[in-house]
């Protein structure tokens, strides 16, 4: 495969010294040397990330929407029933009211928690872009929950949201003289319990975005408003918070799709209780899916899931270009 | 730039000169190190409750100080769930995800970033669309087709899926297309293959790319929860991260000085490693989070 490479410098070489090839060549040789071969090695060298992309992304993407028009109760044979699955979810007397909720469940989480989340985030960021000592070390503490592990941090806020006295939440409030709370197993706190964990967790993360978006802009900016007397929230408000526009809008984003795949806490602190309030789509899927084995109807809520998420996903991918993120 | 460092320094000395900078940034400091606490809070809480009694648990006022320092509860912990093997296993399956990530992430890299080949921006396009594709979406097919070819509770399930990352391809990309092409023609005169020329000069030259994105391969790994529940039912296939979960899930709740240990445990390499380079990873995140 690359054997050829050094004849056909050589080639190339002598036909820079002599105008001519030593040997001619049939157009098909041409055309393999030129474009066919570099194509071919090209692909060659796509082949196996092609290979796993097509087998565990695209190919799960095509065969979700078939299996979505199936009743297939795992161990028993596919049936297809057409798009009674999407029917049942939107009218079932049962099924409907159960995903209803999720939706519900899903977009509070997801919505819930952003205005005070962004406040916090930019605030913090706005307070680390000075030069002051220290910074660093602040930056990095922020960070730590957003590397921790789901499940470790789910783990220690189940001890600190404990239901007890003894809980380190009810401690506090009962110093305050305040009536202790069940938390995860109280109906109207488990969400509110469970969203602010995720600004705990997904502040450092937004802290950085918005340090990012900060520094770039222009310094200039600044110096030309600070000789025409502005004071510092009018420098806020005429530039930093427009210039940081499209940052603001791409955390907004990318936290409502990172709200709604939420997963690991919702398993490891509520199972989607206390009374179905913290059954978000991903877990009520799961339930369908891995709990009942009902692998149709977790498909129905999977597409979804998807057109949602597809949609949000190509809004930011319009709005801000193609930021690439990482962390989910 | 220079404009932008002098007005920083400026800012700097400004900051110090006038009693009332200084009260800002005393203000400046309260709010950053309250919020700091805040943030530490819960690992602290999680480090004292570890080295707690059972009878300390229970006290109201909760203690900060354990008044008896109990290391036992970490060799307790590890004795009572097979953590080891836990351990082993995320050890395993995120290295091989990461190694065979920076494999199959190079090349591909390679090929974007340096050849012309026809379909290349259908290609890329096709590749970048991955990224959209969220693994929840496809839980259910992937786990039926993964049923389909016997690979349920292996070592397979947990590894093959995960052995290419669009992000990846991107980020290694962007970093291969600034090495000069001029070192490649001249490479190429003294004939030196594709494949060689992408492993003896590209990637030496990238390393530090290659370290953070291993990194990045790594850390989600280690930390990836959804997908080992699903695909492992037996225990000795169990990850560290599904192995603390069932190993707080079946005590009912009360023994929480071991569980604290416990998570001590799972979380201390990621937050080690973190430490480690974390000023090199921050800044991998501010520049892929946003660019420009």
């Amino acid at each position: 495969m690359f054997g050829g490479e050094l004849r056909s410098q050589c080639n190339v070489l002598a036909l820079e010294s002599t105008g001519r090839y030593p040997v001619p060549l049939k157009s098909v040789k041409n055309w393999w040397l030129s474009w066919g071969r570099e194509t071919c090695t090209a692909y060659l060298f796509l082949l196996p990330s092609f290979l796993v992309f097509a087998v565990f992304t695209f190919l799960p993407v095509i065969f979700s929407l078939v299996i979505s028009l199936f009743r297939w109760n795992l161990p028993r044979q596919p049936v297809y029933i057409g798009l009674d699955n999407f029917k049942w979810l939107f009218t079932d007397p049962i099924d409907a009211p159960a995903f209803h909720q999720s939706v519900i469940n899903s977009f509070y989480y997801a919505l819930g928690g952003i205005p005070l989340n962004m406040a916090i985030s930019l605030g913090l960021a706005l307070l680390l872009n000075r030069r002051l000592r220290g910074v660093e070390l602040f930056r990095t503490m922020y960070f730590l929950p957003t590397i921790t592990s789901t499940v470790a941090v789910s783990v220690v806020w189940m001890w600190i949201y404990h239901p007890a006295d003894y809980g380190l939440l009810n401690g506090l409030l009962l110093r305050l003289g305040l009536p202790p709370q069940s938390w995860l197993r109280d109906p109207r706190l488990a969400m509110p319990a469970l969203i602010a964990m995720g600004i705990w967790k997904g502040m450092g993360y937004n802290v950085i975005i918005f340090l990012a978006g900060l520094q770039n802009i222009p310094a200039h900016l600044y110096e030309a408003a600070e000789i025409d007397g502005a004071g510092e929230f009018a420098k806020f408000r005429k530039i930093t918070w427009p210039l940081l526009g499209p940052t603001t809008f791409y955390i907004l984003v990318i936290s409502v799709i990172n709200s709604l795949k939420a997963f690991a806490q919702i398993h490891v602190m509520t199972q989607g209780g206390p009374l179905g309030r913290t059954t978000t789509i991903v877990y009520y899927l799961y339930q369908q899916g891995f709990e009942t084995f009902r692998m149709g109807k977790a498909s129905a809520v999977a597409v979804v899931l998807f057109a949602l998420l597809l949609v949000l996903t190509f809004i930011q991918f319009k709005a801000v270009g193609s930021r690439v993120y990482y962390y989910d | 730039m220079s404009g932008l460092v002098g007005s920083r320094l400026a800012m700097r000395a400004k900051l110090w000169r006038h009693p009332r900078q200084m009260v800002f940034a005393a203000l400046w400091y309260v709010f950053l190190g309250g919020a700091a606490v805040a943030v530490i809070m819960p690992y602290l809480w999680m480090l004292s409750t570890s080295l707690k009694g059972t009878a300390e648990l229970f006290t109201y006022p909760p203690t900060w100080i354990p008044r008896v320092w109990r290391f036992r509860n970490y060799l307790d912990a590890w004795n009572a769930a097979p953590f080891a093997l836990y351990f082993f296993n995320s050890l395993f399956v995120a290295l091989v995800v990461t190694l065979g990530q920076l494999v199959t992430c190079s090349l591909a890299a390679y090929a974007f970033a340096r050849m012309e080949f026809k379909g290349k921006n259908v290609a890329f396009a096709l590749y970048l669309s991955t990224t959209m594709i969220s693994e929840q979406a496809t839980l259910i097919p992937s786990y039926l087709l993964l049923k389909e070819l016997n690979w349920l509770d292996t070592y397979m399930a947990l590894t093959v899926p995960f052995l290419a990352n669009a992000f990846g391809i991107f980020m290694l990309r962007q970093a291969f297309m600034t090495i000069p092409r001029e070192l490649e023609d001249a490479a190429t005169m003294d004939g030196c293959g594709r494949l060689r020329f992408l492993g003896q000069v590209i990637l030496p030259l990238t390393k530090p790319v290659l370290a953070s994105q291993a990194l990045f391969a790594f850390m989600n790994n280690w930390n990836s929860y959804l997908w080992p529940l699903i695909v492992t039912t037996s225990k000795h296939l169990r990850t560290i991260q599904v192995g603390l979960r069932y190993f707080v899930g079946q005590e009912g709740g009360t023994q929480w000085g071991i569980f604290m240990a416990a998570t001590v445990f799972v979380s201390l390499p990621v937050v080690l490693v973190y430490f480690l380079v974390q000023k090199s990873f921050v800044e991998g995140i501010a520049m892929t989070g946003v660019r420009g």
